[in-house]
C-alpha cells in the first residue's frame, strides 16, 4: 500500500485559485488550512473574507465564511464570535484592508481582546485594484499612485502593524512571519498554530502578520520577487513574536534625565 | 400582563429582548443613548451580549457578523450614525441578513441638531445605502406601538431575511407612556430554520457563505431579481396604515406619520368640534408605502394636507399616489421645531378658505 505523504488539507477546498503566479496567498491559505486541520477545529470554524486579492477566500477554504465590507472584517468577526463564542473565528485581510481603511476596526477589536485570530497578509501594495500605494508600501517603492516611488515626506513611512498592535495593553499574541522560502514558511506555520491555539484555548486575541509577494504589481518575476521581499521588506518588517499574553502589560516608563 | 410606565427608548429595548434579541452592538449618539444604555444593563441578565463599538461603522458590521450566525440582533442610532451605517445596511440587504435597526431621527443636514425631525424619510425608504435594495421601514406614533413594531420587526426581518428599520424621533425615544408586553406571543410569520447561517460546517451540508459579491453579471442580475421579488412580496403583504375619522364624510384628508400624526389627530378632533370635516390617514409602514389606501381615502376628500417635519419628503409619495387627482397642500416645521395642533387647525381652515396654495412636484 502506498502511503500518503502529502495531501490537500481538509480545510482547503478542492479548487484552483485565481491568484497570480508567484503570489504567496496560496501558500498562506494552505498553512492556515493545515493548522485548522491539525487543531481539529475545521467543523466549528467561520472565516471572514476581506476586500482585496483574497476577497474570494470563501471559495478556497472548506469552512463556513462571511464576506465583509472593505476593512470591516474584525467588526464582522466580533459579531460572529460574540454571538457564538464556541466557534473558531478568523479574519484574513490584506494591507489595504487592515492597515488603511480598516485601521479603526482592527485596533479596537484587538483592544477589546476579542478572542479571534487575524491573518494579516502584507505585500506592500494594493493588488486587486491594480498596484496602488498601500500604508505598507516601502519608501521609494514604485506603485501606480506613487510612480516616482513612495515619498515619505508626503505619504509617511510604512506602518509596522505588528509592532503597533503590540503596544496595546490588552493581552494578545502578535507575531510577524514570512513565506518567501520553505524554511521560513515552517516558522510562519508555527506562528499561525500558536495564534489559533490561543483562540481555541479562549486565551486572547491573536494576529499574525505574514509578509507576502506581489510579482504582478511589483513588476518583478516570481523568483526575483522572493528575493525582493527578503532584501527590501524583511529588514523593515522583522519576523518574530512581538507580544504574548504571558508577556504582561507594558506599563508606561517614567522619563529619566 | 399589566401596563408599565416606560420611556420609549427603554420600551424599544425591552421589546427587543422579549422578541428574542440576544445581541446589541451600538455607539453613543443623542437622542437615542437610552437604548444602548438599557441593553447594556438588560442583555447580560438574559445571557445576551452588549458591545459598545468604536463607531457606527463597526457596530453595523458587528450586527452583520452576529446575524450571519442566525442569532437575533439589533442596533440603534440617530441620523448621522445611520449615515455611517448605510454601507453595512447595503451589505446586510445584499447578503440577506435579518437585523433590526432603530433610527431615532434628529434634525439635519450634517451635525444638524438633536431635536425631532422627519428629514431621513428619503434615506430610510429610498436610499439606505448604495445599490438597488429596500429596507422595510416601520414608523410608530406611540410607545406601545414602538414596542409592538419592534417585536414584529424581528419576525419580519427573519421572514424576509432583510434589514427592518424602526423610524422614530426624539419624542418616541424620550416620552414616557404605559406599555404592555405580550408574553408568549407567537411570531407573526411562519419562520423557517436558518439553514443558511454560518455556524461551522461538519460536512453534512456544503459550506455556508454569507456574501453579497457576485462578479458574474448574469448571477448578479439573478440575485437582483430575487431581491426584487422579496420587495414585491413586502409591497403585497406588509403594508400597514391607520385611518381615523373616515366614519363620517370629510372635506380634507390629512396625511402624516409618526409623532406628527399624533399632533394631527389632536387637530382633527378640534376641527371636528368646530364642525369642520377632516379625516387622518397615517402610514405605519413607510416602505412599503400605502399608496392605494391613501388614494382611496383621498378620493372621498376635496383636498389633501400633508404634514411633515421635513422640507417635503413623504409628500412626494402622496403625490405619486394621487397623480394630481386631488390638490395637495403642505405644512411643515424644520430644524427640530415641532408642528402644533393649532398650526394644523389654521392650515386646514386656510385650505377651506382658499388661502392656501397647493404644492406641485414634477
Amino acid at each position: 500500500m502506498a502511503e500518503t505523504v502529502f495531501a490537500r488539507p481538509e480545510s482547503l477546498a478542492d479548487v484552483s485559485t485565481h491568484y497570480c503566479p508567484g503570489c504567496t496567498h496560496g501558500a498562506i491559505h494552505r498553512l492556515v488550512a493545515e493548522v485548522l486541520d491539525e487543531l481539529g477545529v475545521r467543523e466549528r470554524t467561520v472565516g471572514i473574507a476581506p476586500v482585496g486579492c483574497s476577497v474570494l477566500a470563501y471559495n478556497y477554504f472548506n469552512v463556513d465564511f462571511q464576506e465583509a465590507a472593505h476593512g470591516r472584517a474584525p467588526a464582522v468577526a466580533t459579531g460572529v464570535k460574540r454571538a457564538r463564542p464556541d466557534l473558531v473565528v478568523f479574519s484574513y485581510q490584506g494591507d489595504g484592508d487592515l492597515a488603511s481603511i480598516g485601521m479603526a476596526e482592527i485596533i479596537h477589536c484587538a483592544n477589546r481582546g476579542e478572542k479571534i485570530t487575524v491573518v494579516f497578509v502584507n505585500n506592500a501594495i494594493y493588488g486587486m485594484t491594480g498596484g496602488q500605494m498601500a500604508p505598507t508600501t516601502m519608501p521609494g517603492q514604485v506603485a501606480t499612485t506613487c510612480q516616482l516611488g513612495r515619498d515619505v515626506d508626503s505619504a509617511g513611512h510604512p506602518i509596522r502593524i505588528a509592532e503597533m498592535m503590540a503596544t496595546l495593553r490588552t493581552p494578545a499574541f502578535v507575531a510577524r512571519a514570512t513565506v518567501h522560502n520553505p524554511l521560513v514558511s515552517v516558522h510562519a506555520k508555527e506562528m499561525l498554530r500558536r495564534a489559533f491555539t490561543y483562540q481555541v484555548e479562549g486565551t486572547c486575541f491573536s494576529l499574525v502578520e505574514v509578509l507576502s509577494t506581489c510579482p504582478t504589481n511589483w513588476g518583478i518575476p516570481p523568483v526575483e520577487a522572493m528575493g525582493w521581499l527578503e532584501k527590501n521588506m524583511l529588514p523593515y518588517y522583522p519576523v518574530g513574536v512581538f507580544k504574548t499574553p504571558e508577556g504582561g502589560s507594558r506599563e508606561p516608563k517614567p522619563l529619566v534625565d | 400582563m399589566t401596563k408599565k410606565l416606560m420611556k420609549g427608548s427603554e420600551a424599544i429595548g425591552e421589546a427587543a429582548v422579549q422578541a428574542g434579541c440576544k445581541l446589541f452592538f451600538g455607539y453613543p449618539i443623542t437622542p437615542q443613548n437610552e437604548i444602548p444604555e438599557y441593553m447594556s444593563m438588560r442583555l447580560p441578565q438574559i445571557g445576551g451580549t452588549f458591545v459598545q463599538a468604536e463607531s457606527e461603522v463597526a457596530a453595523s458590521n458587528m450586527i452583520y457578523g452576529a446575524a450571519g450566525t442566525g442569532e437575533r440582533v439589533m442596533t440603534s442610532s440617530s441620523s448621522p450614525g445611520i449615515s455611517l451605517m448605510s454601507e453595512a445596511i447595503s451589505y446586510l440587504a445584499g447578503s440577506e441578513l435579518p437585523v433590526v435597526i432603530v433610527n431615532i431621527v434628529r434634525a439635519g443636514p450634517g451635525l444638524g441638531g438633536i431635536l425631532p425631525s422627519q428629514g431621513d424619510y428619503f434615506q430610510a425608504t429610498k436610499a439606505s445605502g448604495h445599490g438597488d435594495f429596500r429596507v422595510l421601514v416601520l414608523a410608530p406614533w406611540s410607545i406601545q406601538e414602538a414596542a409592538d413594531l419592534v417585536r414584529d420587526a424581528f419576525d419580519l426581518a427573519d421572514y424576509y431575511r432583510n434589514p427592518v428599520m424602526i423610524l422614530g424621533d426624539g419624542l418616541i425615544g424620550q416620552m414616557m407612556e404605559p406599555v404592555e408586553f405580550y408574553e408568549g406571543r407567537t411570531p407573526i410569520k411562519e419562520l423557517e430554520p436558518k439553514i443558511w447561517a454560518t455556524t461551522g460546517c461538519d460536512g453534512s451540508r456544503p459550506t455556508n457563505v454569507v456574501n453579497s459579491l457576485f462578479l458574474d453579471p448574469e448571477e448578479l442580475e439573478l440575485h437582483n431579481i430575487h431581491l426584487k421579488g422579496k420587495y414585491d412580496r413586502m409591497v403585497a403583504d406588509e403594508i400597514r396604515v391607520a385611518i381615523y375619522g373616515t366614519d363620517e364624510d370629510y372635506d380634507v384628508l390629512i396625511v402624516a406619520y409618526g409623532t406628527v400624526a399624533r399632533v394631527c389627530s389632536t387637530a382633527m378632533e378640534e376641527l371636528r368640534e368646530e364642525g369642520i370635516k377632516v379625516a387622518l390617514i397615517r402610514p405605519i409602514s413607510l416602505f412599503p408605502f400605502p399608496y392605494k389606501a391613501i388614494r382611496e381615502a383621498a378620493m372621498k376628500a376635496g383636498s389633501v394636507l400633508v404634514v411633515e417635519l421635513s422640507t417635503g419628503q413623504m409628500i412626494e409619495d402622496v403625490q405619486l399616489a394621487l397623480a394630481r387627482s386631488r390638490p395637495v397642500h403642505f405644512h411643515n416645521r424644520l430644524g427640530g421645531m415641532l408642528v402644533s395642533p393649532d398650526e394644523v387647525v389654521a392650515k386646514v381652515k386656510a385650505m377651506l378658505g382658499g388661502q392656501s396654495e397647493e404644492v406641485h412636484h414634477g
